[in-house]
């Protein structure tokens, strides 16, 4: 398991400086881990955060947005008529609910359709194991840079350290 | 009746308005007609243009705000644009960006798809906005209060919030001609440094 300082650590130093999100419990020790470092920025709804993180972009930052993956449909929208034709390149970290079948009701739809979403959508996504780490988020920071677009980073349940181990 | 009555001004009389008193603030201007009208009236590269995206230009602001601190940062909204994206008056309300001055042109209608009416005639906005913590809050009808009240908020802490009430009347005013990702670099050049 991957400790949530070192997951941040890693991402700030290839130059990620702008966080918010909505919370996840996948996600809770990374955004506490923010929240120490005080870079994080709350925001109440995911396509908000992606256009909180459209801004922090143009105003010179390297932005990821953080959230479960229900919140991908809410800020598809944003995503697709905002960052996919503007050229905004942005991180999204996002957990995948409902994986594999094992979840509350909500979660199954998305949890089996999120890849398929993805490649429909033409959103690069790579799903983070302990193993690739290193090489998983160079990847995605490299992409997003490159191609200016967002890219996901699937995060699945035990990979980062959650606020209760 | 629509819009509220004593409403004198068009938004494009009030969006000019505003204008004469920018110079080079960062503006973010909502989709529809609002970014078009801008984009007909002056062309500026600290502008920049939704297409898409209905209920963001606040947030997108927001994030030029927290990213350059040292700029006062605008956005240029329509009461159908705020309640979609109302959440981020609490977010703004939260935060307390002091750089962050919020401009709501309300004609009450939905105007770029035909005048469909929105709820802005019984919701008041600007109510919303100084319950959620926004420091200065005004709410204007005619065009000397507007200059008068904007003129103060450009020189106060805010976050900030003007409200000016507008009548249906759109400027022939046609699509913005400069591509999207075109619009993005043009801004991020302009408001550098």
């Amino acid at each position: 398991m991957i400790d949530s300082d070192v997951f941040v650590q890693a991402l700030q130093d290839l130059g990620v400086n702008f966080f918010t999100g909505v919370p996840d419990s996948i996600l809770g020790g990374i955004i506490a881990e923010l929240m120490i470092r005080r870079v994080y920025v709350p925001a109440v709804r995911e396509d908000e955060a992606v256009g909180i993180a459209a801004g922090a972009y143009m105003g010179g930052r390297v932005p990821a947005v953080l959230m479960q993956n229900s919140g991908l449909g809410t800020c598809l929208n944003t995503l697709m008529s905002l960052n996919l034709i503007y050229r905004q390149p942005c991180l999204l970290i996002v957990s995948w609910r409902g994986q594999g079948g094992n979840d509350a009701p909500e979660h199954l739809v998305m949890g089996e359709v999120m890849p398929q979403l993805l490649e429909t959508v033409r959103i690069p996504h790579r799903t983070l194991t302990e193993k690739t780490f290193a090489e998983d988020l160079r990847w995605v920071v490299e992409t997003l840079m490159k191609r200016q677009i967002p890219v996901v980073l699937i995060l699945t349940k035990g990979v980062v350290k959650g606020l209760h181990p | 009746m629509r819009p509220e009555e004593g409403t004198l001004i068009s938004r494009a009389q009030a969006i000019a308005t505003v204008l004469e008193l920018l110079t080079d603030q960062p503006v973010v201007i909502c989709n529809g007609f609002p970014s078009r009208e801008v984009h007909k009236m002056a062309d500026r590269p600290t502008h920049f243009y939704m297409i898409g995206s209905m209920g963001n230009a606040a947030a997108i602001a927001l994030g030029v705000a927290l990213a350059k601190p040292n700029k006062q940062v605008v956005t240029f909204d329509g009461d159908g644009n705020v309640l979609m994206g109302m959440g981020t008056f609490a977010t703004v309300g939260a935060l307390r960006p002091k750089n962050f001055i919020h401009v709501v042109f309300d004609n009450e209608v939905y105007g770029t798809t035909g005048n469909q009416p929105t709820i802005s005639n019984v919701v008041q906005l600007d109510k919303v906005a100084k319950s959620a913590g926004y420091v200065n809050v005004e709410r204007v009808l005619d065009r000397d209060d507007l200059v008068y009240e904007f003129k103060d908020m450009l020189k106060k802490d805010g976050p900030s919030l003007l409200l000016i009430k507008v009548n249906e009347f759109v400027e022939d005013a046609g699509r913005v001609v400069h591509d999207p990702s075109v619009i993005t670099r043009r801004f991020m050049k302009a408001i550098e440094g």
